[in-house]
């Protein structure tokens, strides 16, 4: 019965007595139920159902709507910008956030944190509010536009907004945070001794960067391009609202089918298009990297003489010469005053990471000032919106007050939002025990299921979900937005809580079982009050996901009671008004808010454990 | 200039408040085999990353073959240095490993390709080549982090605790490899630990560090038979160390007189030991004869007066047989007496002594050495 090696070699002590048969069938069977249950009914009765739509309509099966979609150029247009855009968004995250993670990963404790503060800050302010900003930021009468106008480069507005590159700005400013986010777990992994040693075996810093410490986290790059460009290839709010006609993107054609042509087996089609180029990525993903590094194993483990010893040569190769290639920059450029004497030379070995500094905070500037922005325009007296604001005034945050709507909205996320967080902790909480704890046989399988809310496009969930509950009739109810949402909530639940049980010393468990202590009373008495703090930040993890869901919410929120990003999309996409800065900014506090508690409880179990 | 290979003079370095390093002069000769040894905290790997060059010193001077470094980068250096855990790259096989220090000096490839294969053989794991770190043994990865080290033949080898994560038979077993290969390649080694036995067997010289500067620099010798300090005589090997006052200094020996009333004779090698002093006595453990009844006078009258140091009585509290010793724990009957310990080898006849028994102790001058304050 020696199941335990794979997960924790030699620590644990020897099994106990082995439980009745009944029990041990029992125990991961209640443990994975409710997952499985939801799953199966929330997502893949749904989307199979919207999949098979698209290959049956009344009259039996049908190949007609795949015909339709690659009879007309337009939609094999539509896939070829969804993946030019993904691209080239993939492209500027990762190369943008690198320097961003490599930054805050070489940090001391206290400083990193406050670096990932302003990544966090983006990360969990929603697409919606940033994207609103660069609306305002890049509009004919917007803040560049003044500034240039001012300073006399141009005499007349340029159009920034409804082109290919502002799409990628919005999309590459939404997403750099994730690719920020992946590349630092990778990063953070990395042996800091390793460049040392480097070092003390000859290398220059070019050479360190791009022999050593490039090649160990190119595992963590690979990850981040895959969560950027997933996330891309399914994004509708930064195309629609800073995209013209020719940046419409894959999954606005699902939403004007569903919306407008009410033609489901279409929409389907598309969605099996979608679905098949993400799954496609995943597999190219898997062949090349493993996708065991996404979750969370770790990432130099992988056998890389599997690749062939020929790329393996030419990547040496490569990577050799830009590591001259950099030393010899820096060769020339700062470091010849080191000759000069031994106090300047000190100041010499900052200046390189001073130039890392500078250009990690001009990234940083990027990604929080667009939000910010929206402060001093909430409390614009004048209604247009424009730079620079006209005097003070708080009638933008009276009439979200006097407005039902706001107020209705802002009421229902919060409960949906709450009753998420419950739902997916009740439902994940005990997966995440089982998929750490115990070493049942195809667990990789098992977690492949939990994480495929994640793999699966958000918009197919959503097409899928709207139609699922337009049958049993529960559109427009809380409770099937918390459903929904806990669909998409509880992988993540998963991830944090196996992480927080991975760090758990089980032994402690053990200690009190010893102590005469029976399984409930171990739970309550020693791992919840020890796990108590990673509990509450997998909470806030579902509620800001719940919180911030537009996209399940667009379809399944019904007409009149919508929830708050519901509302805040039908208000930016009929008419912009300071309304929305005023509501973006009270979004904005609310979400450092949050960034803070979580922070504070993380602390806290830092100093308990 | 001097044959040293490494002289570090006035080298300090702080952390805010903390000294970690007091302003230090060190000299270490060309293929000398140097240990820094201390507790932890007591500055001596601050001092290995300042001579590797991974932190910057406050103020001082460092040089290696005569060339001032102080403020070098480490590439610049012309050191190697084994890491705690090693450090070897873990995305490349042992060989390429083996060969980064080689390609960074743009070695060519023919050369490069024959030294691999003579570092490889000199560890004696040749067929490990094209493995990659993670697949190989604790040990095993610790003969590459030497290799790797060798290979290039850098004028100075720090090594950091690099037996530290070992078990101790393979920590047996590496310590007589890192004998050998020193042996064979003269190469000059700077090696940090904190374990004393390890610093006795390997060292040619011992440099022990104690909140941020040298206790003491000598052989190992030096530091076990002739301590300066009390934490010397603490830190290296057991020791009974006993208040007492010299009562009169001749030459190289004193004479003492400790609590009780007792008299005795010592060594004193520190010249500021003079009349009137209070010392520390100490006595090694396995130097403490243990007499089952009174000292007979045989055993006296058999050796000369100048050459018996002295006796005391004490109770036996416990016996410990720790394997081929038998450690005795004594208390002295005089008031506010430290508890003593006496060891010899484990043998029939030390079965005799019972728990509580008075013992009669007795030491020879040669073995006892008097330490100011």
């Amino acid at each position: 019965m020696d199941h335990t090696t794979l997960t924790e070699p030699a620590t644990r002590p020897a099994p106990a007595p082995r439980p009745p048969t009944w029990r041990k069938w029992l125990s991961p069977g209640a443990k994975s139920a409710p997952i499985v249950v939801l799953l199966l009914v929330m997502l893949i009765y749904p989307v199979g159902q919207l999949l098979l739509l698209s290959v049956h309509n009344d009259s039996g099966f049908t190949l007609i709507e795949y015909r339709r979609l690659f009879a007309s150029p337009v939609y094999v247009d539509v896939l070829l910008i969804t993946l030019k855009i993904s691209l080239w968004t993939t492209f500027f995250s990762v190369l943008t956030g690198y320097p961003i993670a490599y930054l805050i990963s070489s940090l001391t404790r206290e400083r990193k944190n406050r670096l990932l503060f302003w990544v966090l800050l983006s990360f969990w302010t929603s697409f919606l509010v940033r994207t609103f900003a660069w609306v305002v930021l890049l509009g004919r009468h917007g803040v560049i536009n003044q500034l240039l106008l001012e300073l006399g480069i141009i005499d007349q507005p340029l159009s920034l907004l409804y082109n290919l590159p502002s799409v990628i700005v919005g999309m590459v400013h939404a997403l750099m945070p994730l690719a920020v986010l992946t590349m630092l777990s990778v990063m953070e992994n990395i042996d800091r001794r390793l460049p040392s040693a480097a070092a003390t075996l000859g290398a220059r810093p070019g050479m360190v960067f791009w022999k050593v410490y490039f090649p160990l986290s190119l595992p963590g790059v690979a990850a981040g391009a895959l969560m950027v460009f997933v996330t891309a290839i399914g994004f509708f709010i930064t195309p629609t609202l800073l995209g013209g006609r020719h940046q419409t993107m894959i999954t606005q054609l699902i939403i004007d089918q569903v919306m407008q042509a009410l033609n489901w087996g279409f929409a389907g089609a598309i969605s099996v298009l979608l679905l098949a180029v993400v799954l496609l990525v995943f597999l190219i993903y898997d062949r090349m990297v493993g996708l065991s590094t996404m979750a969370g194993g770790s990432s130099a483990q992988r056998d890389s003489r599997k690749s062939g010893a020929w790329s393996r040569k030419l990547g040496a190769v490569v990577l050799s010469a830009l590591g001259n290639a950099t030393d010899a920059v820096i060769g020339v450029l700062p470091k010849r005053r080191k000759r000069a004497g031994k106090r300047t030379s000190k100041r010499g070995e900052n200046r390189e990471s001073l130039t890392l500094r500078v250009v990690v905070i001009l990234l940083l500037v990027f990604l929080s000032a667009p939000a910010f922005l929206m402060i001093p325009l909430s409390f614009d007296a004048a209604s247009g919106l424009t730079w620079p604001p006209h005097g003070f005034s708080l009638r933008w945050y009276q009439q979200i007050l006097d407005s039902p709507l706001w107020m209705q909205a802002i009421t229902r996320s919060m409960l949906v939002g709450v009753g998420t967080g419950i739902l997916s902790m009740l439902i994940g909480t005990p997966a995440a025990f089982l998929l750490a704890r115990s070493g049942m046989r195809g667990k990789a399988a098992m977690l492949a299921f939990v994480l495929a809310p994640i793999v699966v496009p958000r918009m197919i969930i959503a097409v899928g979900v709207f139609y699922f509950f337009a049958k049993i009739g529960l559109i427009g109810s809380s409770f099937g937005l918390m459903l929904g949402h806990t669909v998409v909530a509880v992988p993540y639940v998963v991830i944090t809580m196996m992480a927080v049980l991975r760090n758990y010393d089980t032994r402690l468990d053990l200690a009190a079982h010893s102590m005469g202590a029976r399984p409930w009373a171990t739970l309550r008495r020693i791992t919840f009050p020890i796990l108590g703090a990673g509990l509450m930040s997998s909470f806030l993890f579902a509620f800001a996901t719940s919180f911030d869901e537009l996209t399940i919410a667009l379809f399944s929120s019904g007409g009149l009671s919508t929830t708050l990003p519901k509302q805040f999309w039908d208000e930016i996409t009929m008419q912009i008004s300071p309304v929305i800065a005023a509501v973006s900014t009270c979004l904005f506090v609310f979400v450092t808010l949050l960034i803070w508690i979580a922070d504070r409880l993380r602390r806290r179990s830092l100093a308990t454990t | 200039m001097s044959a040293s290979t490494l002289n570090i003079s006035g080298l300090c370095k702080r952390y805010g408040d903390f000294v970690a390093l007091a302003p230090t002069d060190l000299d270490v000769a060309q293929g000398e085999f140097l240990t820094l040894l201390g507790p932890s905290g007591s500055g001596k790997t601050t001092l290995l990353s300042l001579i590797a060059g991974l932190a910057q010193p406050d103020d001082g001077q460092i040089r290696i073959n005569g060339a001032d470094v102080t403020y070098g980068a480490s590439y610049e250096r012309d050191i190697g240095m084994v890491f705690q855990n090693y450090a070897l790259f873990p995305h490349m096989t042992v060989a390429e490993n083996i060969a980064f220090p080689l390609q960074m000096r743009k070695t060519n490839a023919k050369t490069l390709r024959d030294k691999v294969v003579q570092a490889l053989e000199m560890v004696h794991l040749p067929h490990v080549a094209g493995r990659y770190p993670r697949e190989l043994s604790g040990g095993q990865q610790q003969r590459i982090a030497l290799a790797r080290c060798m290979v290039y033949r850098p004028s100075i080898i720090l090594m950091d605790e690099p037996l530290g994560a070992l078990d101790k038979k393979l920590r047996d077993q590496m310590q007589l490899e890192i004998k050998r290969i020193h042996r064979e390649l003269g190469t000059t080694i700077v090696y940090v630990t904190h374990d004393q036995e390890e610093a006795m067997t390997m060292s040619d010289r011992i440099c022990l560090m104690n909140a941020g500067s040298i206790a003491q620099l000598g052989t190992p010798a030096d530091l076990y038979f002739r301590p300066n300090s009390v934490f010397v005589a603490d830190f290296l090997g057991e020791s009974n160390l006993l208040d007492a006052v010299v009562t009169e200094r001749d030459g190289d020996q004193v004479q003492i007189s400790m609590q009780g009333g007792a008299t005795g004779r010592a060594m004193a090698y520190d010249s500021v030991i003079g009349n009137g002093r209070s010392v520390k006595l100490m006595l090694r453990p396995q130097n403490i004869q243990v007499h089952n009844g009174a000292v007979a006078d045989a055993a006296t009258g058999s050796v000369a007066h100048s050459v018996s140091g002295g006796t005391l009585s004490a109770k036996l509290t416990d016996i410990m047989v720790t394997g081929s010793m038998t450690k005795l724990y004594l208390q002295s009957q005089v008031p506010d007496a430290a508890p003593l310990v006496a060891a010899f080898p484990t043998n029939q006849l030390g079965r005799q002594y019972q728990i509580g028994q008075m013992l009669e102790l007795s030491w020879l001058t040669a073995d006892a050495v008097a330490i100011a304050g």
